[in-house]
């Protein structure tokens, strides 16, 4: 049983059809619809349809270009180094948040690490890689540093201009990101649950088994489904450690985009931009069902 | 006076005053947006009247470091008093296509455009027709006749390296050596970037193949890359400075200037592949600031822009002309590094050819 | 709390903070010792890298458009996504699902196709309302939806919203009073994150602006970085170092000192450190 779900003071249900309540009640979520109507399906709406453009008119040629080899490629190394960022980033980004939420929460270390998370979060791009390629690049002092005791991490191939590099490098603002959405959850558990449990003689285990974990599970599956999307369409970092090729589909996208060569496809760029919104709702329905389970697991 | 008399001659007045102005509009020349020459426009006072007036000028993808840029920015700003506006430094030419298009109508469109070959003859409907003075100068095959867009600055396609760091370059072939372990970058993908397409290409022609056939380009990188000496990041002053990508393919002129970071550095031009390319020059027909627009053209093709040019390394269109009349920098030009063979230009038909073989072919042969 | 456990808790907090703390900072250690680099292998350090960045005249317009496309963003995501996401928890809760996808659908459309779908809505806004920077505000405040969204979540979810809201109400209370007085208050931590959250996001942001010729913090530094290797890496370094300044000060403005949070660090049923 979950401590925050039962209400304390029971009250007669409101009625949920018909009436002007009902009505009304829409009339507070417009103003939000609203917003992101304009500013956000409308722009959405725009580029999904230039995928049905082509250069004779309305096409589905983009949509049936897209079994080829090495679009679908694209899009699982995309799911793959999501997933797995967004795991590691989870999970790290957690652990973090919890080591940062035992402390003082006035002190001066916690906003120190929340500012510094909330820079990191948002450090990608050309900056970020070079920052790797200065520490373990060929040429980084690590590397170096290394190679001087003996020990070459190239030695089987040059990794961090692959994917399983772009995966260490993602970690860097997977983990702040993390943190900061999760830390509200974590702030939310009343250290008098802990000393419940224990009084009741439950051990660590029963205590995050049975009170927090529950309460944590949709927080952290939150946090799990944002970090994926935020890896997916990340483009910048991705650009300046693998400038050959389009490995993952934003590359793809970007090079359809922005071809000086000729090679522009406007339209196929906007078909590969609906795909990415269709894998990223079909994760969302993943998550709710996970969400949902685990819910009814956890009880 | 009554007051209805007062108000016809008032009328009166304004009437006067209308049809006069009506009169000098309509005897001087016609507005900056069609004007096809300065002579259109009244001439070049008139010109620098008009574009003054206007009080700025946007420009797209011009980086200051990019073929000395940023001194003919600072020299037209100086000469003119016209602010510059400079955006997206790191643009790619379809990028500023793009701008034009997206932005059409705002104040921030860019004005002129500073675009390689592909781009530039596939979005034609975007330019004004201008013919600069120095028209004349600049041979048939390097403008398009109504003045839609006209070649600027060039250069050969190269190979720069830290002499430092890695052996000396003589040879293409060179480059599959085992001193370049992990530090051969092209400067972008070819089946997106202009330079990185030209460096195919001349590692093709280098290794036996022709302006027609790339396929030799791509078989080098494919035996580069198995080497374990290509590297796929993207090389930037940092890179180079850092010694991750000490070695990197580039226009001669954009080469040189990693020489500021790494006084080593050093750019080899392989005698048997000169592949040379121009960059065009074209002006948004919706400038919103079309007089500056038409001067900025004037200043770029007059002998203080080319020489501009010519001492940032690239080869100004209108070298030539200039070496002919004196009014070349000459100290600049004995910099430029001497070509000992016959330069090869793609035509338009060897650069479709090119690209569609590298879209089909060179994912899998660096990937 | 035990003295054993409290022990295990310092140490694990010891190790965590070290090891994450060389993780983040030793790049950034990287990156600031090539900014002072010399010319050559030889050459001694210098800060000639970060010199130039103070003398560049027109990075202050940049930082200043940046500073108030952030305060616009942050108040205006506040304003929006606050009271609509207590409204929908309460009021409709079929809504959720739809509000969490629509929040999520920024992230999930690349920047640079995204700007392909605005330009025809900027060119809209820039002929007829305005051709300031400051309407990028519009699209960055939809772009900080994903981050501030899921913070939010988790500080409402932490918080019951229906217990706190029926008993205001049952005792006369408005929904004003509700939002503002009662519900806020108690998530005063997912509020302050999120506000950080929207700040980082748009003093970081470059591709949207860039694409659409806007000159803000990012694009300046983009410029300046032509200069050479060093600059191009010492204004990132300076750019990091100014929002997490800023970030810093925000922090110590989000934070009242609640008499119920005091109470609880006080007692020894806490398991907060008194530092």
């Amino acid at each position: 049983m979950t401590v925050a779900a039962k209400p304390l003071v029971e009250t007669a249900a409101r009625p949920v059809r018909g009436g002007r309540r009902f009505a009304l009640d829409w009339l507070g979520a417009v103003p939000f619809l609203a917003y992101v109507g304009v500013f956000l399906l409308l722009p959405t709406a725009i580029v999904v349809g230039g995928s049905f453009v082509g250069p004779n008119g309305l096409t589905l040629s983009n949509l049936t270009a897209m079994n080829k080899p090495f679009i679908v490629g694209a899009f699982v190394n995309s799911v793959v180094l999501s997933a797995g960022s967004a795991i590691i980033g989870a999970v790290l980004g957690a652990v973090l948040a919890y080591a940062v939420v035992t402390g003082n929460p006035d002190g001066v270390l916690r906003r120190l690490v929340t500012s510094a998370c909330g820079v990191l979060a948002q450090f990608g791009g050309v900056t970020l890689a070079f920052a790797f390629i200065a520490t373990i690049g060929f040429e980084g002092f690590i590397t170096i540093w290394l190679k001087q005791h003996g020990i070459n991490i190239y030695a089987n191939g040059i990794w961090l201009f692959q994917l399983s590099g772009l995966l260490l490098v993602y970690t860097y603002f997977q983990i702040p990101l993390m943190v900061l959405v999760f830390l509200p959850a974590l702030d939310g558990i009343r250290p008098q649950w802990r000393e419940a449990t224990e009084s009741l003689g439950g051990a660590t285990w029963h205590y995050w088994r049975y009170v927090a974990g529950p309460l944590l599970a949709p927080a952290f599956f939150g946090g799990l489904l944002l970090l994926f999307a935020n890896s997916f369409s990340a483009y910048a970092t991705a650009a300046a450690l693998i400038n050959q090729g389009s490995i993952i589909a934003s590359l793809l996208i970007a090079n359809t985009l922005t071809s000086e060569v000729g090679l522009a496809q406007p339209g196929l760029a906007s078909a590969l931009a609906l795909v990415m919104v269709i894998v990223v709702a079909i994760v969302m329905v993943l998550y709710t069902v996970l969400q949902q389970r685990t819910a009814r697991w956890l009880q | 006076m009554s007051g209805a008399a007062r108000r016809l001659s008032i009328l009166a007045g304004a009437l006067v005053l209308l049809t006069a102005c009506g009169q000098t509009t309509s005897s001087s020349t016609t507005s900056a947006a069609n004007a096809k020459s300065a002579a259109d426009m009244g001439g070049m006072a008139a010109l620098i009247a008009a574009a003054k007036k206007e009080g700025k000028l946007n420009i797209i993808a011009v980086p200051p470091d990019w073929a000395n840029y940023g001194e003919i920015i600072t020299g037209f700003t100086a000469k003119y008093g016209i602010p510059i506006d400079s955006a997206n430094p790191n643009g790619s030419s379809q990028d500023e296509v793009n701008a034009v298009r997206q932005l059409a109508g705002t104040s921030r469109a860019p004005d002129v455009l500073d675009i390689g070959k592909a781009v530039t003859l596939a979005n034609l409907d975007l330019y004004a027709p201008y013919k600069v003075q120095t028209w004349n100068d600049i041979l048939d095959n390097q403008k398009e006749s109504t003045g839609l867009w006209v070649q600027d600055y060039g250069g050969y396609m190269s190979i720069g390296y830290d002499s430092n760091k890695v052996p000396a370059v003589t040879s293409l072939q060179d480059l599959l050596g085992s001193g370049f372990q992990g530090k051969v970058a092209l400067n972008g993908d070819p089946t997106k970037a202009n330079a990185a397409l030209n460096g195919v290409m001349m590692a093709s022609i280098a290794n036996g193949g022709s302006a027609d056939d790339i396929s030799k380009g791509v078989d080098f990188f494919k035996q580069l890359k198995q080497k374990g000496n290509f590297v796929p990041v993207q090389a930037t002053t940092a890179t180079v400075k850092n010694g991750t990508t000490p070695v990197v393919f580039d226009w001669d002129y954009l080469s040189a200037a990693h020489g500021k970071d790494v006084p080593t550095w050093k750019v080899f031009t392989p005698s048997n592949a000169i592949l040379g390319d121009y960059y065009n020059q074209a002006i948004n027909k919706q400038a919103p600031h079309p007089a500056a627009a038409r001067l900025w053209m004037e200043y770029l093709y007059s002998d203080d822009g080319q020489n501009a040019w010519l001492r940032g390394l690239a080869r100004p269109v209108r070298m030539a002309a200039m070496q002919k009349s004196g009014k070349i920098d000459s100290a600049a030009a004995a910099k430029l590094a001497p070509v000992n063979g016959k330069p090869t230009f793609l035509t338009d038909t060897q650069a479709t050819q090119a690209k569609d073989y590298l879209a089909s072919h060179w994912a899998q042969a660096i990937g | 709390m035990s003295r054993s456990r409290r022990l295990k808790l310092q140490v694990f907090r010891v190790i965590v903070f070290l090891v994450f703390g060389a993780f983040f900072l030793v790049p950034i250690g990287a990156m600031f010792e090539f900014s002072t680099r010399g010319n050559t292998d030889t050459a001694p350090r210098t800060l000639s890298a970060w010199q130039t960045i103070f003398q560049t005249p027109d990075l202050v317009a940049a930082i200043l458009a940046s500073l108030a496309l952030a305060v616009i963003t942050s108040a205006g995501m506040l304003v929006l996504l606050v009271p609509t996401m207590i409204w929908v928890r309460l009021r409709l809760p079929r809504l959720n699902r739809v509000v969490e996808f629509l929040c999520l659908l920024p992230l999930t459309i690349p920047a640079i196709v995204l700007v392909a779908g605005l330009a025809p809505e900027y060119r809209w806004l820039s002929i007829n309302v305005s051709e300031s920077i400051l309407t990028l505000a519009f699209v960055y405040l939809v772009l900080v939806l994903p981050y501030t969204y899921r913070t939010l979540h988790a500080g409402l979810a932490a918080i019951d919203v229906k217990t706190l809201s029926e008993a205001a109400r049952s005792l006369g209370a408005g929904w004003a009073t509700v939002m503002g007085r009662i519900i806020v208050p108690n998530m005063w931590s997912a509020l302050l994150n999120a506000a950080l959250l929207s700040v980082a996001v748009v003093l970081g942001e470059f591709t949207i602006a860039n694409l659409l010729n806007y000159v803000n913090l990012q694009v300046a530094i983009a410029l300046l970085g032509r200069a050479n290797a060093g600059v191009s890496i010492a204004v990132a370094v300076a750019s990091l170092m100014f929002a997490f300044i800023l970030l810093v000060i925000l922090s110590f403005f989000g934070r009242p000192r609640a008499r119920v949070a005091q109470l609880e660090a006080d007692t020894t049923l806490s398991w907060g450190q008194k530092t």
